[in-house]
């Protein structure tokens, strides 16, 4: 089922949660929305599955207007952060809970055999009698994806799905959910402000700040051309330089880099940590390291430029650097914006 | 012995184990012994005179009325002031303990002065052939009142608590608001409802002070249990007395006993593996 939001707007009190978004998504697509805390991307998920109301702007799926059709009616499948499973029921009850209740009839052995369709689906067959006080959370969120699923949902909606997971889980699931979303096709929008979670695993990465959309498109497109040090800094460590653009040129203290399109003047340039080059001779950007940080493929340095800038890079693990080191960073490559 | 890191326990046990026997293992105690004093015929024959069965149906019966209508009307105020803010909401939160503050003597003299034959509600209930003073109906009125708080402050925080994603989880899965409830929220509400049943239960068998000025008081219609316990006390026959009032005691101890059963039932769910 095709999804497509125009110009939605919502406003809490006075916060503008939401400003004037506008986006589509394809029928059977995985797609993430990315945006720090308060960037809006919770509430434009709960508009799509009409937990909350837009005050201006129409929500379609397909060719029909969802705009006001109540959450119970609209058929979209919503998991949880926090996984919100009933637990004065079984993880069975929890998964046959949405076709009890549906105004669609089904029979009793129907239902029972697609909870165990659905626990073997989940990977939970055997746990179907116990509450979900007595299994690990990793479990429980895939009960309930399980339990949205059970209902048949045109779309597959999920609020921060693995938040509140530590970190080896997160990547499992993530990898399942993955697999599972190949294995069924269903249009799939989720929520979450870890870039390496949306850039795992989405078709299509839609990057939110201040309740509107800065930036979208696949992993590789944001990751490669992000459109503004924004989207840089928030996809992963970046180091800021201040610099000067002169003629499609941005000059740092001892660096040059191409700058094409960017307006002469004031600039920052934003570069990862692994493109940045250390060498204890010139030329380049004169700094000093303060910190090593080992980790177990390769060495952090933290060091800080005769300008006072502090910038952090990859060096080998071979490498002999100490703090008190002196010694230039040279810019492999780097995205230059002109400065805010 | 095994060392804990959270001090002062051994000395808080004592003092509260001492104080608990002191103030109330003693008394009842005392009750006991003093109706066992009684041969078992005599204690029989006490306990199960016409006046006596009728003073427990009366107030078995007018407790298990009030403490229904209170399940219902109390759930439905902890409810709306749980999920409504209201001009007022304050002081109606702060009103609903107005019971318990209360001299339970005073709760009875208006309620009396109130459902009397001339008064507000009674002069608009006669008119209808409903009369609430002086009859079984008003020892109900006056149960309601004092345990009215019961069940409202037991299933408020547990509202207050209820995680909301549950309810929208339930709506998004296709439920009905009713459903909703009746499947969800009910069954989360039982334990905090059966522990608040209990004690407006217990409140109501034991109530004195609210009902004498209602009740009307006619042995073998309108007296109720604690009533005769009083009377006999007045008559110095301290052994009918305790022996009357060891029927209360026992009632009340079973029910206690029966809705921790069911309330150890209704939080199996709880329990880790």
């Amino acid at each position: 089922m095709k999804i497509r939001l125009d110009h939605v707007v919502k406003t809490f009190n006075t916060f503008r949660a939401v400003r004037d978004v506008s986006l589509e998504i394809e029928s059977g697509e995985l797609v993430a929305l990315l945006g720090p805390s308060g960037s809006g991307k919770t509430t434009i998920l709960r508009m799509v599955a009409g937990l909350e109301f837009a005050d201006g702007g129409h929500i379609y799926f397909g060719d029909q207007d969802a705009t006001d059709i109540p959450v119970r009616d609209r058929g979209v499948g919503f998991v949880f952060q926090h996984y919100a499973l009933f637990p004065h029921m079984t993880v069975q009850e929890n998964i046959a809970f949405g076709m009890k209740v549906s105004k669609v009839k089904r029979e009793k052995a129907a239902i029972a055999a697609r909870v165990v369709e659905l626990l073997r689906l989940v990977r939970l067959e055997g746990l179907g009698d116990r509450f979900p006080a007595q299994i690990s959370g990793g479990q429980r969120q895939r009960v309930a994806l399980a339990r949205a699923l059970a209902v048949d949902p045109k779309v597959l909606l999920l609020d921060e799905p693995f938040g509140a997971l530590d970190a080896a889980v997160r990547r499992d699931l993530r990898r399942w959910l993955r697999e599972i979303h190949d294995e069924l096709g269903i249009t799939t929008l989720f929520v979450t402000h870890d870039q390496e979670e949306a850039l795992d695993l989405a078709d299509r990465v839609v990057i939110l700040n201040e309740g509107q959309i800065v930036q979208q498109g696949t992993p590789e497109q944001v990751c490669r051309d992000p459109k503004s040090a924004f989207v840089t800094r928030f996809l992963g460590d970046a180091n800021r330089l201040s610099a000067e653009v002169r003629g499609g040129v941005a000059y740092a203290d001892g660096a040059a880099i191409a700058a094409e399109g960017v307006a002469n003047g004031a600039a920052e340039i934003y570069a990862r940590p692994g493109d940045l080059d250390w060498s204890a001779a010139g030329p380049g950007i004169s700094a000093s390291v303060t910190r090593v940080l080992d980790r177990p493929g390769g060495r952090r340095v933290i060091a800080v430029t005769a300008a006072g800038e502090h910038v952090e890079f990859d060096v080998e693990p071979e490498l002999a650097v100490r703090a008190g080191d002196q010694g230039f960073v040279t810019l492999r490559r780097a995205q230059v914006f002109t400065a805010s | 012995m095994r060392r804990n890191v959270l001090p002062g326990l051994s000395l808080s046990l004592g003092v509260t184990l001492f104080y608990v026997g002191l103030i109330v293992v003693l008394p009842l105690a005392a009750l006991i012994i003093k109706a066992a004093s009684l041969g078992p015929v005599d204690y029989w024959s006490i306990i199960s005179s016409s006046r006596a069965v009728a003073s427990y149906r009366v107030t078995v019966l007018s407790a298990l009325g009030a403490t229904a209508f209170n399940l219902v009307f109390g759930l439905a105020l902890a409810w709306v002031l749980t999920r409504y803010r209201f001009p007022g909401w304050r002081l109606i939160d702060a009103m609903v303990d107005l019971p318990f503050a209360l001299p339970t003597a005073v709760a009875g003299i208006s309620l009396t002065a109130l459902f009397a034959n001339n008064g507000w509600f009674g002069s608009v209930l006669s008119e209808f052939g409903i009369k609430v003073a002086y009859t079984p109906l008003g020892i109900m009125v006056a149960m309601c009142f004092t345990s009215l708080p019961f069940i409202v402050r037991t299933v408020q925080p547990v509202l207050e608590d209820l995680d909301p994603a549950l309810e929208e989880a339930a709506q998004s899965l296709g439920g009905s608001d009713w459903t909703i409830f009746r499947k969800v929220i009910f069954p989360l509400l039982t334990p905090a409802l059966l522990a608040g049943l209990s004690l407006s239960f217990a409140r109501s068998l034991g109530e004195f002070g609210a009902i004498i000025f209602i009740a009307g008081n006619q042995p073998m219609s309108t007296e109720i249990t604690a009533l005769l316990v009083f009377i006999r006390l007045e008559e110095y026959d301290y052994q009918a007395a305790a022996a009357i009032a060891s029927v209360l005691l026992i009632t009340a101890f079973v029910m206690l006993a029966v809705t921790n059963l069911l309330q150890a039932r209704a939080l199996r769910y709880t329990a880790r593996s």
